[in-house]
């Protein structure tokens, strides 16, 4: 029989749920009637935070992780993955989350960063870990720090997909480029990115990261999902451009519908009518925090 | 060998590669038009929830239907097997399953990610045990007794075939082992026809 005993928390079982959502639309969520909502709509998990992006970029203060009575709100109404964020190195909220049995902990730039060098050691944890990225180095980074999947990071709560466009072309340009270059040239790309050498690599013998990788920040549109999925992303997060829009579900399911048919610009042009108005958007000038910036 | 891999949601590309490799050709299927293409049919993991919306909204749902009544041969992982099954308990209301295999199934039964786990088992008709992948996977709560369990991990059926619709509760394609998806297509094309490396 079996001599192998079985095994939880392992990297093919953390990485094996990132599979499971790719494709998919993750929607930031603040109660459990949101959270219902994005179900409906098809979502394929929430993250449930207590402000979306754009509140908490408009209130300012320290942004923390969410109450565990409303994350447990969340798991209580939904039957799909529930994600919620922990602010960078800051173990301990990561530690509640996974007590909470939370489905990935989002380390996240949305959240005020607790630690200035260092992000969570992400090997310590049985439950797996997503972070952000705007280039190719920061994401190496990460997964050599245990994150199992990479979403580009964007400009959270703006409305705005431009950065979320620089990030995706950055990383997968890079990606592209170190495929084409020599055993030698790996070694500078290693020192270049700031990044081991053996995940530089295995990239130059893949083409692709070694985990998967989603886009979030700034999608307000079907038409914005569409874009950043044939730019490579494999599913998205939408924050603030759900539940900050005109009309929330008829705007959730049509991005999902997106999704599922990025390729297809006559199904996108179906799904994005009468949607009603998006959440309004912000030029990246008129910014006082980039919230982007956070995360070393 | 055309295999339909649907393709609206989840880990189907995974799918796709080990399909591949065994020498069958892999379609995505998204609409009606896909799926008329196929003689047979992989249904992969993701969000069941999910996928049953979309089967919906894409009109693939009454054709997949009549497809399967007919005898489409369907290979159906994790998501896949709730999708194919007769009754789903912890669902959401409105979510539909074909019943194209006589079983019942308790979705998320395993618990949540915290719970995923990878385990070895013996699978009938195999030299060697299965490496298997379990991600908030469905429990198998009822077998119909038309259905051949094939393999079990604590006495809980995770492999089954009624006819030529053959399920898991686990991920085939995500072990780097291509012999679920070989005795699949034996089922759906007779055996040996799969030409790829064991």
């Amino acid at each position: 029989m079996s001599d192998v005993a079985r095994a939880t928390g392992t990297q093919l079982v953390k990485r094996g749920l990132a599979e499971m959502l790719k494709g998919g639309v993750i929607m930031d969520v603040v109660d459990p009637a949101q959270a219902k909502i994005a179900e409906d709509a098809g979502a394929t998990a929430v993250m449930a935070l207590e402000r979306v992006p754009s509140d908490i970029r408009r209130d300012g203060g320290v942004a923390r992780m969410s109450d565990p009575e409303m994350i447990l709100g969340i798991q209580e109404v939904v039957t799909i993955p529930v994600m919620a964020k922990a602010r960078i190195g800051h173990f301990a909220e990561a530690q509640v989350l996974q007590a909470l049995d939370v489905d990935y902990v989002d380390e996240s730039e949305v959240l005020t960063p607790a630690d200035e060098a260092h992000h969570i050691d992400k090997w310590a944890f049985d439950v797996p870990f997503v972070c952000g990225a705007t280039n190719l180095g920061e994401a190496l980074r990460r997964i050599s720090e245990g994150a199992c999947l990479i979403r580009s990071k964007g400009e959270a709560g703006t409305g705005n997909i431009v950065e979320a466009v620089r990030h995706l072309r950055s990383i997968i340009g890079d990606i592209r480029r170190i495929t084409q270059a020599d055993q030698a040239e790996l070694f500078d790309w290693a020192k270049r990115l700031q990044s081991p050498l053996p995940l530089v690599q295995e990239i130059a013998e893949t083409g692709e990261l070694p985990v998967p990788m989603f886009c979030a920040g700034g999608i307000a549109t079907p038409a914005d999902a569409s874009l950043v999925m044939q730019l490579g992303a494999q599913a998205v997060f939408v924050g603030s451009g759900i539940f900050k829009s005109d009309d929330p579900a008829p705007r959730a399911r049509a991005i999902v519908e997106a999704v599922t048919n990025f390729r297809d610009a006559a199904m996108v042009a179906k799904v994005s009518r009468g949607l009603g108005d998006a959440m309004p958007g912000l030029e990246m000038d008129s910014l006082e925090t980039r919230l982007a910036d956070r995360g070393w | 060998m055309k295999v339909g891999v649907l393709a609206l949601q989840g880990a189907f590309a995974r799918h796709s590669e080990v399909l591949s490799g065994l020498g069958a050709v892999p379609l995505e299927v998204r609409t009606p038009a896909d799926l008329e293409a196929v003689d047979a049919m992989v249904m992969p993991g993701g969000e069941s929830t999910t996928m049953s919306m979309l089967l919906d909204s894409s009109g693939l749902h009454t054709p997949l239907a009549e497809r399967l009544a007919d005898g489409l041969p369907v290979l159906g992982t994790c998501a896949g097997m709730i999708l194919l099954a007769v009754r789903v308990t912890d669902g959401r209301p409105d979510q539909r399953s074909f019943g194209a295999i006589d079983v019942d199934v308790r979705r998320n039964g395993y618990g949540r990610q915290i719970d995923s786990f990878e385990d070895q088992f013996p699978v009938t008709g195999l030299d060697g045990p299965f490496h298997g992948v379990f991600i908030r996977a469905p429990v198998v709560e009822r077998v119909g007794t038309a259905v051949e369990v094939l393999a079990q991990v604590d006495g809980i059926p995770v492999l089954c075939r009624e006819g030529s619709v053959l399920v898991s509760s686990f991920h085939p394609e995500m072990s780097g082992d291509g012999r679920i998806h070989e005795r699949f297509l034996d089922l759906a094309f007779g055996a040996g026809t799969s030409t790829g490396p064991r």
